[in-house]
């Protein structure tokens, strides 16, 4: 059988994965009645609602012609990978994982490791504007988040600080 | 008339200086940290919120509002010089400001952005101080089965107006009521799909969702475009302040935009969001005048209708908060929340038991506007620099500032990972051509829908017909179908595509 929509067929999927797991989850709650809904309730019947969209959409995209099959195209793997690494280096820096044993760097590190592996998302990137970039962000968030807002963030390294 | 009493009310308590100081301050502030990409009102209000505590109720508020309209002004800012919708209602924004920006007209598309919501934040007060007292009684008469069917309405309105599949649409709102409904369930307190992790018993932050799908999906979205796609600036900036032609093309997608946006904005679940996308494709229906710019290449209606909609639109969605005590979106959401530690009950009541603190908010809201008009034209050529700012150092600064605002509404880690978590499902959803706004929405809703859902039929001892049997409840109701069945009639349908298609 031909996907005449890939876009579509692999939303329903997914729909249908979620709604499907949401539904299953739900049985484990108390269900209840009508007039006395438990918890399982309301998520059991949107689970099975959702699974069938999803179905809907999985069969329309297996039978409605669409133009140039509506492709989902090429994963951007390297942005991916790079911002998502940088928001999550930034969080172990900034607070530290105490589970780890990973100390709080704070934020003055981690805006310098931010900046860098969100950098390298982009091919071209030069250390020495990257660095400066850094810089630039450093000062400006130390001044706008921690002296004006008075947000409570740990700046400098807690082995630093004590 | 009440109506003159009763604003005249409102204006002795917001014209005192130190509440005007307080619309200023928060105007200024709101302003200066929701033009910062991919900080959006809702992050914003979030982070500067602990600065209101310590003020009392009214000026808090007053405060609150000032932040609001300044992060939302700050909002379209973005989107029309980097492409960045700071919330969702400015999305639509992106698609002509920026395309306006990049033609060296940036200066004339913020001129069109303010005086269009300044207009349309005028308007939109006075319909609230009109209409909130007779709503109010309205709402007296709201019982769960009501508000569960106005839910739903709001619901299909969303649907109906948001681009592309409409099935995909409702899928996203169903994922999103699901998503709403990840924590502490308020009846049994039983934590629902919390995998026993203490941080997911509290729910899914909507800041979260709003940043992970809506910033770091576009960002690698945005980078997976090669490089000479989206940062050439075609001409040089051209004059700051718009045209005498400008003003003619602007001026009636002004008064539509107002008009719509005051209309939708009611609704709950939709409010500025849906009005923008609504006077979006209504500006694109109108009829071309011969020489005029192609919408999704720089028209100017493109941008003054929309922006005018949703202001008005956050301006008459305090309605539904002021006077039914249900926020109609996340800004709203956060609002209740400052009254709650203020001790204050949003609901019918509120204008009752604290009319000065009801009409005074109203009045407040115009002197917000006005302040915001004041404060941002003069700025305009400072923003316009940052359109020298290449891509490249943009996006790993907004990477920063997601990263920060998310850790700072609640000082944990959790909230950093579970933004990662949600960039790679924003990305996913962008590739697969499913829209992220719906799901924002029914993620609001899912909760309290599912309260009043509850309520209802405990009420009707199960039986489903409560919903169209009492009267107010079965009009709500047969609106939504109404609704769906236009937009489902070929003629329609195929319209709707068209207004949809990009460029």
């Amino acid at each position: 059988m031909n996907i005449k929509s890939q876009r579509d067929f692999f939303s329903g999927l997914m729909f249908m994965c979620v709604g499907g797991a949401f539904a299953w989850g739900a049985t484990t709650y108390n269900i209840g009645t009508g007039a006395r809904m438990g918890p399982g309730y309301f998520p059991l019947m949107l689970g099975v609602l959702l699974a069938f969209i999803g179905a809907v959409i999985t069969f329309k995209a297996l039978v409605v012609e669409t133009v140039g099959g509506d492709k989902i195209g090429k994963w951007a793997w390297r942005p991916l990978f790079f911002i998502i690494a940088a928001n999550v280096v930034f969080g172990v820096l900034l607070a530290g994982v105490p589970a780890l044993k990973i100390p709080a760097f704070g934020l003055i590190v981690g805006i310098y490791a931010v900046t860098f592996i969100a950098s390298m998302a982009e091919p071209g990137w030069t250390f020495k504007k990257t660095f400066i970039l850094a810089t630039v962000l450093a000062v400006g968030s130390y001044l706008a988040f921690v002296v004006a807002l008075k947000l409570q963030f740990p700046v400098w390294p807690s082995f630093i600080t004590g | 008339m009440d109506l003159i009493t009763n604003l005249s009310l409102g204006f002795g308590v917001a014209f005192t200086p130190i509440n005007l100081l307080y619309a200023f301050a928060g105007c200024l502030l709101g302003t200066l940290i929701g033009v910062l990409p991919g900080i959006g009102p809702v992050a914003t209000i979030a982070m500067l919120l602990p600065a209101t505590y310590a003020l009392p109720p009214v000026s808090a508020l007053i405060m609150l509002a000032g932040i609001y309209y300044g992060a939302q002004y700050g909002g379209s800012t973005t989107a029309i010089l980097v492409n960045l919708p700071g919330e969702s209602s400015s999305v639509v924004t992106c698609i002509d400001g920026y395309q306006m920006a990049r033609k060296g007209r940036a200066g004339p598309a913020l001129a069109a952005a303010g005086m269009g919501s300044f207009f349309a934040g005028c308007v939109g007060t006075l319909i609230l101080a009109a209409f909130a007292p007779p709503l109010t009684e309205l709402a007296f008469k709201f019982g769960p089965a009501e508000y569960f069917a106005l839910m739903v309405l709001g619901l299909i309105g969303a649907v109906v107006l948001a681009s592309g599949s409409l099935l995909k649409a409702v899928g996203m709102i169903v994922l999103g009521l699901l998503l709403g409904l990840v924590g502490t369930d308020v009846n049994s307190g039983v934590a629902r799909f919390s995998f026993d992790i203490p941080e997911l018993t509290d729910g899914i932050g909507f800041i979260v969702i709003a940043m992970g799908v809506f910033g770091y999906g576009e960002i690698i979205s945005n980078l997976a475009r090669p490089a000479d796609d989206r940062e050439v600036f075609t001409a040089k900036v051209t004059g700051l302040m718009p045209t005498k032609q400008d003003f003619k093309d602007m001026a009636p997608a002004v008064l539509r935009g107002t008009f719509l946006g005051s209309a939708l904005g009611i609704l709950p679940g939709g409010g500025a969001l849906l009005a923008a996308f609504a006077a979006y494709a209504l500006e694109k229906k109108m009829k071309m005048k011969p020489g005029e710019v192609p919408f999704g290449q720089g028209n100017i209606r493109g941008v003054a209708g929309p922006e005018s909609a949703n202001n008005a639109g956050a301006q008459t969605s305090f309605i539904p908060l002021l006077t039914l005590g249900i926020p109609p979106n996340a800004v709203m959401a956060l609002m209740v929340g400052a009254m709650t530690i203020h001790n204050i009950q949003p609901g019918p009541q509120v204008m009752t038991s604290n009319p000065e603190l009801f009409w005074g908010l109203i009045a407040s809201m115009w002197i917000g506007n006005a302040m915001l008009i004041i404060l941002n034209l003069p700025l305009i050529g400072i923003w316009i620099k940052l359109l020298t700012v290449p891509y490249r150092y943009l996006f790993p600064a907004i990477v920063l500032f997601c990263a920060i605002g998310v850790y700072s509404t609640n000082n944990n880690n959790w909230d950093i990972w579970m933004v990662g978590i949600f960039g790679v499902i924003g990305y996913l959803f962008i590739k697969l051509g499913a829209e992220p706004a719906p799901l924002l929405l029914g993620f609001i809703l899912g909760p309290m829908m599912e309260e009043n859902l509850r309520r209802a039929l405990l009420l009707s001892r199960g039986d489903w017909s409560t919903f169209v049997t009492r009267p107010l409840s079965a009009s709500l109701l047969a609106a939504g179908v109404l609704l769906l069945v236009i937009v489902l009639l070929p003629a329609v349908k195929n319209k709707r595509e068209e207004a949809f298609v990009e460029d």
